[in-house]
């Protein structure tokens, strides 16, 4: 059962529709024990970053989600936000963030490449993904995605980095350590190239 | 690359779908949900519903509505009408919806974009700025009220003062070229370009894909929204919902862009 964790932010039911649509269970979890027998999880997100950790330590699911994600290595893929907080910190913010896959969010307004261009980086790009980067498998040569974000992920690891997308510069749109990936764009927003992705993390 | 936006606007009044010619004389073209299911179809960019009844009436959003959009909606949703504080604007994106536009309250009250941004990011939040041209002038005034009061307000320096204020992303919308399918204000939406570096669309004068590119041409990475040009048909406007496939999307872009030859990467 793949469990969408609802913390107030993202678009949980779009996340449930679109495995409904596409043959898998999945159900809303909004307590600690919504999460008991979750095989696969989904950390959507909206927003910012310090409001996203907020939210997430006022659920009282943060405790159960660290023993699911870090003690039993249960599969989780960050969307967005839900990505960010993937980290240990952000430009966006003060708070610290779950610190699942070393890296810190950068501001695209302070590095000298995206600078100069239109933020949010708003709409549908390409992505490379990695050689070997799992939940890229089976996505047509012209996928694309949606993207809506003015910061991004900077991992410490090289390995890491699942996919880059190119904004004034390749940058990491997509993460990968061990049972822990993240996403910067919008799958369940990107139609057939999204549900090809949202299915191939269903089947890892 | 980050392609260009094509975005489908739709209207709602009265519960159905309108398409409306100088935001006068709404004409039915038929039921949201349906339209939300076409585009789904045709894999649209985006798509943008506002609420025409809304801010006229002084009405809350219809929150039932909106969650059945954002239910059905399999891409990014923009959905705007009657929102006037914060409160309602994290609401409708708990909803699922993607991002919000404001317009009217904006007018009256700019710092509430400040207040909603922090709030649910700024990347959520659209100001939409309904525009006609000044006469003996290239200036253009904002209008709110759907275009019954005119603000007497230069688009060029709200623009400004919006992006100042944290909006994500603005519309620009032509009232003298809503419904008229002539093509878009290219002056208006070069110059709109010029003044602001978050990202903007332009609304208003689309009659064909042509237009689409001509614009895309002149402002280069752009959301360029339509509302006629997707829900009729032929000269005599018969009603049917259509958009461009992803192929005719990609060879459309790399005309406008001088890339005839590239793939899109």
């Amino acid at each position: 059962m793949i469990h969408v964790v609802d913390y107030g932010l993202g678009n949980v039911q779009a996340f449930l529709t679109m495995f409904k649509r596409l043959g898998f269970e999945a159900t809303r979890a909004q307590t600690a024990s919504d999460l008991i027998g979750a095989s696969k999880i989904i950390l959507p997100g909206v927003g910012a970053f310090d409001h996203a950790i907020e939210l997430l330590d006022q659920s009282g699911m943060r405790a159960a989600l660290e023993a699911l994600v870090l003690r039993d290595k249960v599969p989780v893929l960050g969307i967005c936000v839900g990505m960010q907080i993937l980290a240990s910190a952000s430009d966006e913010g003060r708070l610290s963030g779950l610190g699942w896959v070393p890296g810190k969010v950068r501001s695209f307004r302070v590095h000298e490449q995206s600078a100069s261009l239109p933020l949010p980086h708003m709409g549908w790009n390409d992505v490379q993904p990695k050689p070997g980067a799992l939940f890229f498998a089976h996505l047509e040569s012209d996928a694309r995605f949606y993207f809506l974000h003015s910061y991004f992920f900077e991992c410490d690891e090289p390995s890491h980095v699942a996919a880059v997308a190119s904004y004034g510069f390749d940058f990491c749109c997509a993460v990968s350590a061990d049972n822990v990936h993240g996403v910067q764009f919008h799958p369940e927003k990107s139609h057939h190239f999204g549900a090809q992705l949202l299915k191939n993390f269903a089947e890892l | 690359m980050l392609r260009p936006r094509i975005t489908p606007c739709l209207l709602v009044h009265k519960g159905g779908l309108v398409k409306t010619v100088g935001f006068k004389t709404p004409k039915y073209v038929g039921d949201p949900i349906n339209a939300v299911k076409i585009f789904n179809e045709k894999e649209a960019d985006e798509l943008i519903v506002l609420d025409i009844d809304a801010a006229v009436n002084n009405a809350e959003p219809d929150y039932r509505m909106i969650a059945n959009l954002a239910a059905e909606c399999r891409m990014p949703l923009c959905y705007g009408g009657g929102i006037k504080t914060p409160e309602q604007a994290k609401r409708i994106i708990g909803l699922g919806v993607e991002k919000v536009a404001i317009s009217s309250a904006v007018i009256e009250n700019p710092e509430l974009i400040t207040r909603i941004a922090d709030d649910i990011g700024r990347q959520s939040v659209v100001v939409v700025l309904d525009v006609k041209k000044r006469m003996f002038s290239k200036d253009y005034d904002v209008f709110t009220k759907n275009a019954l009061n005119n603000t007497k307000r230069s688009v060029f320096d709200l623009a400004a003062e919006i992006e100042k204020l944290g909006a994500g992303e603005l519309v620009v919308n032509s009232i003298d070229r809503d419904g008229a399918m002539t093509g878009y204000d290219l002056a208006l939406a070069e110059r709109i370009r010029q003044t602001v570096k978050i990202p903007i669309t332009i609304l208003g004068g689309a009659g064909t894909l042509s237009d689409i590119e001509a614009l895309i041409r002149s402002c280069g990475v752009i959301g360029a929204a339509a509302g006629s040009l997707f829900v009729f048909k032929g000269v005599y406007k018969a009603v049917l919902i259509n958009y461009p496939t992803l192929v005719q999307r990609d060879e459309l872009i790399r005309k406008a862009l001088g890339m005839a030859d590239v793939e899109l990467k």
